[in-house]
């Protein structure tokens, strides 16, 4: 049954399919690439003199601490991300920011060393997406996900709080099947449900080529340690490692206000490595020497994506953030903005049908797999620096040294940050490391961390 | 205690930008107000003030020339930076990342041509 305030007339006349004044587009999911996809749909539909009906469709209250309003991920704003929501009017304020991230230290078995902002300047965002772990007491801050939220609706957008359970087509229009028996028929509709939400398999069912992305698990636990001890010890610094234990690709804890967020990412992660993991020595030094895991902590296993979606687009169907594509491992907020604005411009400026988003949409996730193609071979870099020490040796002696002396280029120091922040696209990284002055210094390292007795230096 | 602020403080009379040095950042900022002056001949003209949310340095964003003006905190201010390379390579992907900059510079083409008619008016007058 159309919407009686919809305009069912939006096909172009040379049979293509454009948003007219009153239709009314659905966007499934309210996290950041839903609502900014709502947030921007809205303001370039509203420069252009288009009146919309936008919906966001999403169960979870995220003004609710615990998984129920929590949309499970490490909650770190990257350095590009926090600059490009900057020069677009979205200003993250601290009642958002948790903390504020001015550097990182990368620890190895080897030894550990600082490695700081280039402009000395916040520039990073730790954040909860939803209201804290379940076991909060003080909410001093708000929920990353709800001030987004909150921006679309105050653009226009209407929140509907419900659960999709299906998707079915009514002549060519997608239609929500919402838990209950609603139903909201839409002319676009924009999926932003992330990949660990079951309608997918729905919508992998309703014809329109879609397959959802490749995955893996991660792991996230949240303990609260307190501002105070967090301040003292770990600082506003960003905590990642490249440890050689079997099994644990890359790990990070994470300064929040009164949490640390601990991420894993790895092959079957389960407690066992968790275990390793928390137990090695440098992780230990990493909080008070009194300090106890809490086996009550907040912890989840989600998937996050490896691999992008067959077909993230169809005529009215437009598939944004991880649920389409993703950045590999890292910045997955920055990807779900790229693509949440992407396919809003689309919307506004082209059209809404399969061949529209293919021409505008489709480039912005082809560069991001294509970068991603890149990732992977940087992050064989690591897989080899893990294991082996002497690398290790050679990593920490050359970014010790870059951080001692400034002034001088901080070749090695730029690709690890980028690498860890996920500031900069992958190829930019991978082309760093090949650089013949980086490679040069990095062989020099290499042979010096050979020599017997040679002690690597430590903290810089 | 407040441990989620982005950026970077500024005290009051503090420069984050002087005219004459050759920048790759423009600010955005996120409380507190700057003032814009223009220097000449040991004098300073006041241009402007921005406030919370507004852009400075932009131009260094687009033109490859020294800084047109000095931007100082009036007060105490907090402001983020954008890089050059991060914006243009942004804008190179999504150019409507630059309508906001658009808007700006629009806004202070409108000021300054009224500026410019009020002093042809009280030359002529």
């Amino acid at each position: 049954m159309p919407h009686p305030a919809s305009n069912w007339n939006a096909e172009r006349a040379d049979g293509g399919l454009k948003l007219a004044d009153g239709s009314r587009v659905g966007v499934l999911g309210a996290g950041p690439a839903g609502t900014l996809f709502a947030y921007f749909l809205l303001e370039m539909a509203g420069r252009t003199g288009l009146d919309l009906h936008v919906d966001i469709v999403e169960a979870k209250d995220f003004l609710q601490p615990s998984p129920q309003g929590c949309n499970m991920c490490g909650g770190i704003i990257s350095e590009s991300l926090v600059q490009n929501l900057a020069s677009e009017g979205i200003n993250l304020p601290p009642t958002v920011i948790q903390r504020g991230i001015d550097s990182y230290h990368l620890h190895m078995d080897v030894g550990s060393v600082r490695i700081e902002t280039p402009l000395h300047e916040m520039r990073i965002g730790a954040v909860h997406r939803g209201s804290g772990p379940r076991d909060v007491t003080l909410r001093d801050w708000d929920s990353f996900d709800q001030h987004l939220l909150q921006r679309a609706i105050d653009r226009g957008a209407h929140l509907l709080r419900g659960r999709a359970d299906g998707v079915e087509l009514d002549a060519g229009r997608p239609v929500i099947v919402l838990r209950g028996g609603g139903r909201e028929t839409y002319d676009l509709l924009a999926v932003a449900t992330g990949v660990n939400a079951p309608v997918l398999k729905a919508f992998e069912a309703a014809g329109i080529g879609y397959r959802s992305p490749g995955v893996t698990r991660t792991f996230i636990r949240e303990y609260h340690v307190g501002r105070d001890v967090i301040g003292r010890v770990l600082g506003n610094s960003m905590h990642v490692f490249l440890l050689n234990i079997p099994r644990l690709e890359f790990a990070a804890i994470i300064p929040k206000g009164d949490y640390v967020t601990v991420c894993m990412l790895g092959e079957d992660i389960d407690s066992a490595l968790v275990k390793a993991f928390l137990e090695a020595p440098e992780v230990r030094r990493c909080f008070p020497p009194d300090w106890q895991a809490d086996g009550k902590s907040c912890q989840c296993m989600p998937h996050i994506a490896v691999r992008g979606a067959d077909r993230p687009y169809a005529d009215r169907f437009v598939f944004v953030g991880d649920c389409g594509v993703t950045r590999l491992y890292k910045d997955g907020i920055g990807a779900a903005y790229r693509t949440a604005k992407a396919a809003a411009r689309t919307a506004v400026f082209a059209g809404v049908s399969a061949e529209d988003f293919g021409r505008h949409y489709g480039p912005v996730c082809r560069t991001i797999e294509s970068d991603n193609v890149m990732g992977r071979l940087a992050f064989v870099f690591t897989r080899v620096v893990q294991r082996l020490r002497v690398a290790r040796r050679a990593i920490l002696r050359m970014t010790v040294d870059e951080q001692r002396r400034p002034g001088r280029l901080r070749r090695m120091s730029s690709i690890l940050w980028d690498m860890f922040s996920g500031s900069a696209p992958y190829r930019d990284i991978f082309l760093r490391m090949l650089h013949p002055a980086c490679a040069a210094r990095f062989a020099w390292a290499f042979l010096q961390s050979l020599r017997p007795g040679a002690a690597p230096r430590q903290e810089a | 205690m407040n441990t989620g602020t982005l950026g970077r403080v500024y005290e009051d009379g503090e420069t984050l930008v002087r005219q004459g040095e050759v920048g790759d950042v423009m600010y955005v900022i996120q409380e507190g107000e700057v003032e814009v002056v223009h220097e000449r001949d040991g004098r300073e003209t006041p241009l402007a003030v921005v406030g919370e949310g507004g852009l400075v340095g932009e131009m260094a964003i687009f033109l490859r020339e020294p800084r047109s003006a000095t931007v100082r905190a009036k007060g105490r201010v907090r402001a983020l930076t954008v890089d050059k390379k991060n914006f243009l390579r942004r804008v190179n992907e999504d150019p409507s990342i630059a309508f906001r900059i658009v808007e700006t510079l629009s806004r202070r083409v409108r000021e300054l041509s009224a500026e410019v008619a009020r002093l042809r008016q009280a030359q002529g007058g």
